[in-house]
């Protein structure tokens, strides 16, 4: 098991390396033009502050120098994770560090609740749908769950802010006043539409392939020795359908959380909710490179992070993978 | 005589499919009696896995039609409501299947697999059943037991994981071990141990043991009786002797005389059945076997021939007289041995 | 000083002749890798681990052994499926170890293959008169507008209407599609077929139609075969010769009636004390000899006989020490064994020495 998780990790740390150079290569090396110019945040500079700009980032320097003053900051060593000399923000003038971390709360606290609201809606769907199968609850269920999967989530955000926020007033409108935390703002009901719909299109799908894995299961050899020991159709189902169905489904759980907390983009700028998402895409239109850069490398780690875990958790819970 | 161990009479189960009705068994009537080894023989689609499934509850009403009686102890299952039928299925009545790897559940440790049948019956603690399947794992021949007990399924080779599937079905002590197709799955060399293993036991915990193949082989050794299917009816029902060197029925002897046997010349020719497995929807009329039998009269496509006992416990579906049955064993099937 | 055991056959009415195959220490070996970056090799598995075998034409030689004893690998290896990992291969006298390509493809035509699903062996996007018929494609034998007729008169030879030729696999039963793999088999006239397990995925009253019509085709086209089956009595029923394998190794090699009545191998002894036979009383004469634990793992063989940790007469230290070879027991009896059963060993009644 351990030969098998150092392998991932390497393999892992060699995706990071790639993520960094194919970022690079389209922000700094693609974009026509003068990256010092679009150093000065793009209004109109003068020659001084463009030559100025093209000195403090480093730009005058060998693309390869500068590709490793990047890489550099790839490291979790305290000092050097995204440090200020290279990850300073173009147009904002703020190091990237603090501005990313700043903005993350509100991101995890998107991500997390989205998360917590599609296992309990999409979880238990999926399991009556499958133990109901062919019902009107079955159709019911799965003519949701292709509504949720087929509705993009900006229509679903609009849809939602239209009806709850504007014409019925239940719920306040989008962003976060400036003076609320994170937790204030949860308590205000502020993140309640964008994590509904943000879960819904995750609900429908984890209810889709809970309700296929389910199926699938209960139809293996051991559930018809288990209902031959005499256990109740309850503990069949649960303990031995559902202790196999659910294990594809926890590592696909991890990937996409891990993959959300790199930024739920479209729910984050509908709703005007200052996460790190709303912050990528503002820096790509500024063509901030530093500050995509660093949000591109946060959300790697999330997703590196969630994929070993999803490893172990997956070892964990089948036991024929744990001999490698 | 004593009160059979089980009694079935009349059973027929049906699925209704999208093609039609599928008539798996078609009214059969057998009994077991305490301690009594019987083999069921048949190829696929005779319907002798589904009869023991129905007979354990596993294919139920919501499934197919069910009709006919199977009393167990005294007791008819298919009438007693679901909770009680279970408290018997696992305990008083286990069944083993032919896979064992896909029959064990991969991700749970054997012996919590077996401790979970104990504490479905019994009340004891966790401890407890483990020790006892701990027990159950070393009865059934598996080498340092409490060791194997913490292992998973994949862990096992065939072999052994249906000494496991054997200890799990022992474990509550039943008056009835089903095995469905025990050893088909496993190398010949194993396959004897399973049997010489089954045999043992049936006598250590005083069970009646119903071994279902296709294999008329397998049950030659080990069953007192053997009963002979074919499209969901018993076509042949009696004992061993009575079934090898008497049988008294065209499908039983064109089994005989289409398996190679160890002892006849090489290269001596088979005679095959003709024709192919019946259909389970359109079921030939009369007899089921006649579109494939040598012998067929005109009455056979017509009328169902009743499982006549011609000589005490010895029955056979057929329309010949018990003079012609006789009398073409001895020339037609005996004659190949 | 080594002396070279060769194989030899049992005087035939065609005695003289050439083998048609001929194996001569042929290896193959699966490796096991492990690592944590790179793979390296660990270990093998031995799957075929040093056969000598000779196939003569017009007979049909048995392989039998249970799993991991290598039957279906030597088979591949056979065929040119796997290439060797040593050893050669000779065919008609030509050695065909190495071929490749554009002459490897020639040989095809000579050696076909019978495989044991016939779900799973037939491409169920074609039709069966495409999936017969394309041999004729590929090697370009027949004429596009004789291939139809050529394909139908194949179907009628193995039992298949001929107006099926449309037809889908699904549309078939487990022997019709066994007898379409038999046709496409036979279509391009071959030398040899290996059979692979051809009738253990089906029904018994099927499968005694397909040894027939195999006992047929042989007959008519002077076919050899190489039959393989884990079941001793179809193997036996069908073949000249029988080769038993365990682990990788021929350890009998002998007549069908002899092995039946005098094996000298205690594995071949075991074997048939284990076969089921439908025969009550035949079934309590036999002289049991059960074996104990499972068959090991072809990874890593035991030491010397590498049936002496199941062997109940093993003696040692010989049999831990020492492989035996295979040597001659009677006149066309080969056996590898250091201590072989007495004659008529597996017989109740007779005094064990």
């Amino acid at each position: 098991m351990g030969r098998y998780l150092i392998r991932r990790t390497l393999f892992l740390i060699l995706v990071l390396w790639i993520v960094s150079v194919v970022t690079f290569v389209i922000f700094v090396k693609l974009p026509p033009g003068d990256p010092a110019r679009r150093a000065t945040g793009g209004r109109g500079a003068s020659e001084e502050q463009i030559e100025a700009a093209r000195h403090n980032f480093g730009l005058d320097k060998p693309i390869l120098t500068q590709y490793l003053r990047f890489a550099k900051g790839l490291v979790p060593w305290p000092s050097w994770f995204l440090y200020d000399e290279v990850y300073h923000s173009y147009g904002s003038n703020v190091p990237v560090k603090e501005q990313v971390f700043s903005r993350l709360p509100v991101t995890i606290a998107l991500a997390v609740g989205a998360a917590v609201m599609w296992l309990l809606l999409g979880v238990p769907i999926g399991i009556i749908s499958a133990v109901k199968r062919r019902t009107i609850i079955d159709r019911a269920s799965m003519v949701f769950a292709l509504i949720g999967v087929s509705a993009p989530v900006f229509w679903l955000a609009q849809l939602a802010l239209y009806i709850f926020w504007f014409k019925l007033e239940w719920m306040p409108g989008s962003g976060i006043p400036l003076d609320q935390g994170v937790f204030k703002a949860m308590l205000t009901g502020r993140f309640i539409m964008p994590w509904v719909v943000l879960s819904l299109t995750f609900a429908a799908f984890y209810a889709r392939m809970i309700r296929g894995n389910l199926i699938e299961t209960m139809g293996e050899e051991y559930i018809r020795t288990a209902r031959a020991k005499g256990l109740s159709e309850r503990k069949v189902v649960f303990r031995h359908g559902l202790r196999a169905a659910l294990t594809p489904a926890v590592t696909l759980f991890g990937l996409d959380l891990g993959g959300l907390l790199g930024g739920a983009i479209i729910t984050e700028s509908v709703f005007n909710l200052p996460g790190i998402g709303k912050l990528a895409i503002q820096s790509i239109y500024n063509s901030d490179f530093p500050m995509v850069m660093g949000i591109t490398i946060i959300g790697a780690f999330f997703i590196i992070i969630a994929n070993l875990l999803v490893d172990v958790a997956y070892a964990f819970l089948d036991p024929r993978v744990r001999y490698e | 005589m004593p009160q059979p161990l089980l009694e079935v009479e009349d059973l027929t189960v049906h699925f209704p499919t999208e093609d039609g009705l599928v008539k798996a068994v078609d009214g059969i009537s057998f009994s077991i009696q305490q301690g009594e080894t019987l083999g069921i023989v048949g190829e696929s689609g005779s319907g002798k896995s589904v009869s023991f499934l129905t007979v354990m509850g596993l294919v139920n009403q919501k499934q197919a039609h069910i009709t006919g009686s199977v009393r167990f102890q005294g007791q008819d299952l298919l009438t007693i409501p679901a909770e009680e039928l279970r408290t018997i299925r696992g305990a008083k009545m286990s069944m083993i299947f032919q896979d064992p790897m896909t029959s064990l559940h991969p991700f749970y440790k054997v012996g919590q697999q077996i401790a979970e049948a104990i504490r479905t019956h019994q009340p004891v603690g966790k401890a407890e059943a483990w020790d006892q399947a701990v027990d159950m794992l070393g009865r059934v021949g598996i080498p340092r037991p409490e060791e194997r007990a913490k292992q998973y399924p994949h862990e096992f080779s065939g072999g052994m994981r249906q000494r496991a599937m054997i200890a799990m079905a022992l474990s509550l002590n039943p008056d009835l071990l089903i095995a469905d197709e025990p050893t088909t799955a496993l190398d010949v060399t194993v396959q004897a141990q399973i049997l010489d293993l089954i045999d043992r036991l049936k006598s250590e915990f005083n069970a009646a043991v119903a071994i279902i193949t296709h294999d008329l082989g397998v049950v030659a050794e080990h069953c007192d009786n053997i009963q002979v299917m074919y499209a969901g009816r018993i076509v042949e029902a009696g004992d061993t002797n009575d079934i090898y060197y008497k049988s008294h029925h065209p499908y039983t002897w064109g089994l005989l005389r289409s398996i190679p046997r160890l002892d006849s010349a090489t290269n001596e020719r088979l005679k095959p059945i003709q024709g192919s497995p019946p259909s389970l929807i359109n079921v030939p009329s009369g007899c089921p076997f006649h579109p494939r039998c040598p012998y067929v009269m005109d009455v056979c496509k017509v009328e169902r021939p009743p499982l006549n006992p011609a000589d005490g416990h010895h029955a056979s579906a057929c329309h010949l007289t018990l003079t012609d049955k006789q009398r073409i064993f001895s020339e037609e099937v005996l004659v190949h041995r | 000083m080594s002396v070279e055991v060769t194989e030899q056959s049992p005087p035939r009415p065609d005695a003289g002749k050439q083998p048609l195959v001929r194996l001569s220490g042929v290896k193959k070996f699966f490796p096991v890798t492990q690592g944590i970056l790179f793979q390296h090799r660990i270990g093998d598995v031995h799957a075929v681990d040093g056969v000598d075998l000779d196939v003569y034409p017009g007979e049909t030689l048995g392989l039998v052994g249970e799993t991991g004893c290598g039957k279906s690998t030597l088979a591949r290896v056979i065929m040119r499926l796997y290439d060797s990992t040593a050893g050669t291969i000779e065919f008609q006298g030509r050695d065909v170890t190495h071929l490749k390509g554009k002459e490897l493809r020639a040989l095809r035509s000579d050696m076909q293959m019978i495989f044991q699903d016939p779900y799973a062996s037939l491409n169920p996007r074609k039709t069966i008169g495409s999936i017969i018929g394309a041999p004729y494609l590929l090697h370009k034998t027949v004429a596009k507008d004789k291939i139809k007729p050529t394909v139908q008169e194949l179907m009628e030879l193995v039992g298949l209407n001929p107006e099926h030729y449309n037809r889908f696999p699904h549309e078939f039963s487990g022997g019709q599609r066994q007898r379409i793999g038999v046709a496409r088999a036979l279509a391009l006239k071959p030398k040899l077929i290996v059979c692979d397990e051809p009738v253990s995925a089906l029904d018994v009253s099927i499968q005694a139609q397909i040894l027939n019509l195999l006992e047929d085709l042989q007959a008519e086209f002077k076919l050899t075969y190489v039959f393989i089956a884990h079941d001793l009595s179809v193997v036996k029923h069908v073949s000249d010769r029988i080769a038993v394998m365990y682990l990788g190794k021929i350890v009998e090699m002998t007549t069908g009636g002899t092995l039946y009545e005098n094996p000298k191998h205690p594995y071949s002894g075991a074997l048939l004390s284990a076969v089921p036979i439908a025969d009550p009383e035949l079934a309590r004469a036999r002289r049991r000899i059960i074996l104990e634990g499972d068959v090991p793992s072809p990874i890593d063989p035991p030491s010397g006989c590498r049936f002496h940790p199941r062997c109940p007469q093993a003696q040692f230290p010989r049999c831990s020490a020492e492989e035996p070879q295979l040597l001659p027991q009677h006149p066309g009896q080969f056996a590898a064994c250091h201590f072989p059963l007495e004659d008529r060993a597996t017989v109740v009644g007779d005094t064990p020495a």
